[in-house]
């Protein structure tokens, strides 16, 4: 991917009078198009879409695709993304007819197989979380968010303290989904601290929290990578209240088995089935983000539900308290699909595995780049850690330019500039499926990094050297945007 | 037991260890208070080996009755369309599938441009400004479309007739109670929005009005009467959720005046996959784009004046603006934005017409030999794309199960949302239906009708 050429828009390869289509020929008797549907009512300028012939089509994506960098490319330690392996066979099972060929509107008789998967996940998730239903129709983290809110705002209504109940909290480490997704669900978001150790500040939370209080959302292990050690204190102190607790499943991938949200005093989790259960980013999608409740939340969760009856599935829609849809159907069934390979991959000792060595790989690297780099939290960290480029910034190199000189190595960069409460961060997350090998020399680019910074910053500064295009001018970028393509 | 996706040994483990200055991982997790920590072995079932896997969701799948093994006529949404061969092996180059959302624009120029390029085509087939990266799906942007008009603060009101699908109608009522947006729903009239209603119901408070091109129905609606009466309303935007397909023939809702078009780019290369995932679009006027939720891809150039693309706008959005963003929607479907690109641009300028058309062709043939069928009466005389709805003398259900056992997929049971139109079966015609198909359905339709 380092041939730094044009690359020509699909529109710009087009010519008139090519097609990549194999389409068939009208076979039924022809009608006169207007005597069917009024003139008014069809169109007078064709939309102008490329002319190709399948090669060119083929040639494009391809090329495309050697422009773009993946897990399967090289490194991708994007902190709270967790970037790891996505097996293959899930990528040939989801393509089976039986699972990509079927219709959401079929008769419940004809897809059992489908429902019985849903059914099985739900389970299976409900086990890994210590919840007590599940529902897998939220699309991704941020729906899962808002579809959990929104069911804490039912339950506070039907209470008689919807009115009253008006704000939730959110430490100041948190995901930018929070709040967003807390304002959605017609909710006011207050901010709670973080001490020097980097966990949510108890005092604070004592001193936010009262019966105005919604709900606490927060990230186990933290956006810092660190476990909030005091969530037993923190729940009781948010139950006392009145308030619910709310688990963004983003970090999950570093308790499997360890420990579950259910069991620290959550009552709504949702997790995100891209990160944690292996199902592909997509490059920003599709993923899936289902949601699991406690029992008091039950009512509440969105129609239809997967239920059992007997040997027989069935998609109940018989649910007058729930929230109502959140997304169309049943959600990402195909992401959901490759979820539930995983899982029945792996088993209960595989996935316990998964977090064992999530965390073994992110705090070898925390110990060996902690020489080179200031590490502002100092201790066990779980699947990721947070590095500071404060040191190299007094040498005029940001944090933003060691992330490019990374790119010159083949490597994505971690994480940087979030959680916006450590200064130049960088947040570093390797997965479990990486090898030692593979942490070795990232350990030792980053080394080099460090030492580059003193000795010849402009390097660093300058980079990245050899991808395919150079810094690209965002700035002028969002001034003066050009959104799509236009001829001449 | 070792898992082929993790590459720790003993060895690795007892390195790494050491260089930790730990005896044991277990140390890792001390941090965990003993009351909450996880005893014992989830229950769930043993692991499988790669041939058990493929064995058992293999019989899964095969539990269900699919587009190859009955002939389809169901539609409501989710339609079985030709998707060219190049759709599959173009997504599956794991340099698209396996990325994330391109945060580090010089190693993801590929996935950029390609969406930059998607932006464009829904552009055109919409015939509006500006399109976003993509959406969950069509209902979800549907609603997000609602929340912008109701998000510029100017009025609450959104008004969305009952020919829009049901599942979006729903969403809808589940946004407005985060939200506090007044949803108020307009009726039908020979299956199209009742005119009159609508213009009643349009006044100050309104901040959109909604409708379906083609409806739920498969109806066209007048948007040029939709457009006026949304319009004389001082802050009311015109929202059209679109079939992009039909909109390689029909007028395009831009040309009408509409302010967002939204809906699913399904039809284009994207299976039905039990209704997950597909993708959502989001198109409208230049003055809207800095309202739009999602992400968007610009053009801009490097250093050296070459071209390339980034993610930009980016201030509109959550990690920027946490509690202030236009939306809390950080993803998008990318990866099936990319498999309705790969589609359009096989499909192409003139492919996007001929499929269209074939859809009417076929949709037209099917009315006309149902409409002589003996116990079968179509409900309207209405233009239509490539569904229509009929009047059964029996329970849409029942017909159903008995399609099923004649190797059909039955259509939609309007009545499960329409207690008027109990009894009536929303019929869908796509250019994989062969004319042998139809006779079949037909001729099966009427002998459960005459039985």
């Amino acid at each position: 991917m380092n041939r730094r050429e044009d690359s020509p828009l699909i529109f710009e390869r087009s010519k008139p009078g090519r097609m990549a289509h194999g389409l068939p020929e009208n076979d039924v008797p022809e009608v006169d198009v207007t005597e069917v549907i009024p003139p008014r009512f069809l169109r007078e300028q064709p939309a102008e879409l490329p002319e190709v012939s399948e090669l060119q089509l083929v040639r494009h994506y391809t090329q495309l695709s050697t422009r773009n960098h993946g897990v399967d490319s090289g490194f991708y330690p994007l902190g709270s993304c967790t970037m790891k392996y996505n097996p293959k066979i899930h990528e040939d099972v989801v393509r089976d007819p039986g699972f990509a060929r079927i219709h959401p509107y079929q008769p419940e008789e004809s897809v059992q197989g489908a429902l019985q998967l849903m059914f099985e996940l739900q389970e299976y998730l409900k086990e890994i979380t210590g919840m007590d239903a599940v529902t897998l129709q939220p699309a991704a983290g941020a729906q899962g968010e808002w579809t959990g809110l929104m069911m804490i705002r039912a339950y506070h209504h039907a209470r008689g303290e919807g009115e009253q109940r008006t704000k939730v909290i959110v430490p100041d480490s948190a995901h930018g989904t929070n709040p967003a997704s807390a304002k959605m669900a017609g909710f006011e978001t207050i901010t709670v601290s973080s001490t020097e150790q980097g966990l949510v500040a108890v005092e604070d939370l004592k001193r936010v929290v009262g019966p105005d209080t919604a709900a606490l959302m927060l990230t186990n292990p933290n956006t810092l990578g660190l476990f909030e050690e005091d969530i037993v204190e923190m729940a009781r102190i948010v139950h006392e209240a009145g308030g619910l607790l709310y688990y963004d499943g983003a970090n999950a991938n570093a308790i499997l088995g360890y420990t579950r949200p259910g069991d620290m005093g959550f009552d709504v989790v949702h997790l995100n089935l891209h990160k944690t259960f292996t199902t592909p980013h997509g490059g920003g999608g599709p993923g899936s983000g289902p949601v699991g409740v406690k029992k008091a939340l039950m009512p509440y969760l969105p129609r239809p539900l997967i239920s059992r009856e007997g040997d027989r599935y069935t998609l109940n829609d018989d649910r007058p308290d729930s929230i109502g849809r959140v997304k169309a159907y049943y959600g990402h069934f195909g992401i959901n699909v490759r979820a539930y390979a995983y899982i029945r991959t792996m088993g209960a000792e595989g996935l316990r595995q998964v977090s064992e060595y999530a965390v073994l790989n992110a705090n070898y690297m925390m110990r060996k780049l902690a020489p080179y780099y200031d590490l502002p939290y100092d201790r066990h960290c779980k699947h990721e850690f947070v590095l500071s480029g404060k040191r190299q910034k007094k040498l005029g190199v940001r944090t933003l330019d060691i992330a490019k000189r990374l790119l010159d190595f083949g490597y994505h960069p971690p994480t940087i500039y979030f959680p916006l409460i450590v200064e130049e961060c960088l947040m570093i997350e390797p997965t479990e499926t990486e090898s030692k090998e593979t942490l070795d020399e990232f350990i030792e680019v980053m080394i080099q990094i460090a030492k580059e910074v003193e000795e010849n910053p402009e390097t660093v500064q300058e980079a990245p050297h050899n991808t395919v295009v150079s810094r690209l001018d965002e700035v002028t970028a969002a001034r003066k945007p050009v959104l799509r393509w236009k001829e001449g | 037991m070792k898992s082929r996706y993790l590459p720790m040994t003993e060895r690795d483990k007892q390195q790494m260890c050491a260089a930790i200055g730990i005896r044991s991982t277990d140390e890792l997790f001390a941090d965990i208070p003993e009351e909450v920590r996880f005893r014992g072995e989830l229950h769930l079932p043993r692991p499988l080996d790669e041939l058990a896997l493929t064995k058992h969701m293999a019989q899964l799948a095969e539990k269900n009755a699919h587009a190859a093994t009955h002939v389809s006529f169901l539609g409501a949404g989710t339609y079985e369309h030709y998707i060219p061969s190049v759709v599959n092996h173009m997504i599956s180059r794991s340099e698209f599938y396996t990325a994330y959302t391109p945060y580090q624009p010089e190693i993801s120029q590929g996935e950029l441009q390609a969406i930059f390029e998607f932006q464009t085509m829904i552009c055109e087939l919409t015939a509006m400004d500006v399109a976003n990266s993509s959406m969950y799906d069509g209902p979800t942007a549907l609603a997000e479309a609602a929340a912008m008009a109701f998000g510029l603060g100017k009025a609450d009101k959104i008004i969305v007739s009952r020919a829009v699908h049901p599942e979006s109608r729903a969403i809808l009522h589940t946004y407005a109670q985060g939200l506090g947006m007044d949803i108020v729903e307009i009726g039908l009239e020979d299956g199209v929005t009742k005119l009159e209603d609508l213009e009643q119901a349009v006044d100050d408070r309104t901040a959109a009005v909604i409708v379906q091109y083609p409806n739920f129905l498969g109806h066209l609606e007048d948007l040029a009467a939709v457009e006026q009466i949304t319009h004389a309303a001082k802050n009311g935007l015109m929202i059209v959720s679109a079939n992009p397909l039909a909109l390689g023939i029909l007028q395009p809702p831009g040309a009408f005046g509409a302010d967002v078009v939204v809906g699913d780019v399904q039809p284009f290369g994207i299976p039905a996959s039990f209704g997950g995932p597909h993708c959502g679009y989001f198109a409208a006027r230049q003055k809207f784009m800095r309202k739009i939720p999602g992400r968007l891809v610009g053009q801009t150039t490097d250093e050296n004046g070459r071209r390339g693309f980034v993610l930009t706008l980016q201030a509109r959005e959550q990690h920027i603006r946490r509690e202030k963003a236009t939306s809390n929607i950080c993803s998008n479907q990318a990866l099936n934005a990319i498999a309705a690109s790969v589609a359009m641009s096989a499909l192409g300028k003139s492919g996007v017409q001929k499929m269209a058309m074939l859809n009417v062709q076929k949709a037209q043939y099917a009315k006309r030999q149902l409409s002589r069928a003996k116990g079968i009466q179509v409900a309207h005389e209405q233009p239509f794309f490539n569904e229509f709805a009929i009047k059964m003398n029996q329970p849409v259900k029942a017909v159903n199960a008995r399609l099923l056992d004649k190797g059909f997929l039955g259509g939609y049971d309007l009545g499960r949302d329409y207690s008027e139109y109990d009894g009536h079966m929303l019929v869908a015609v796509t250019e994989t239906r062969t004319k042998e198909e139809i006779d079949r359905f037909v001729h099966a339709l009427e002998v459960i009708s005459n039985e």
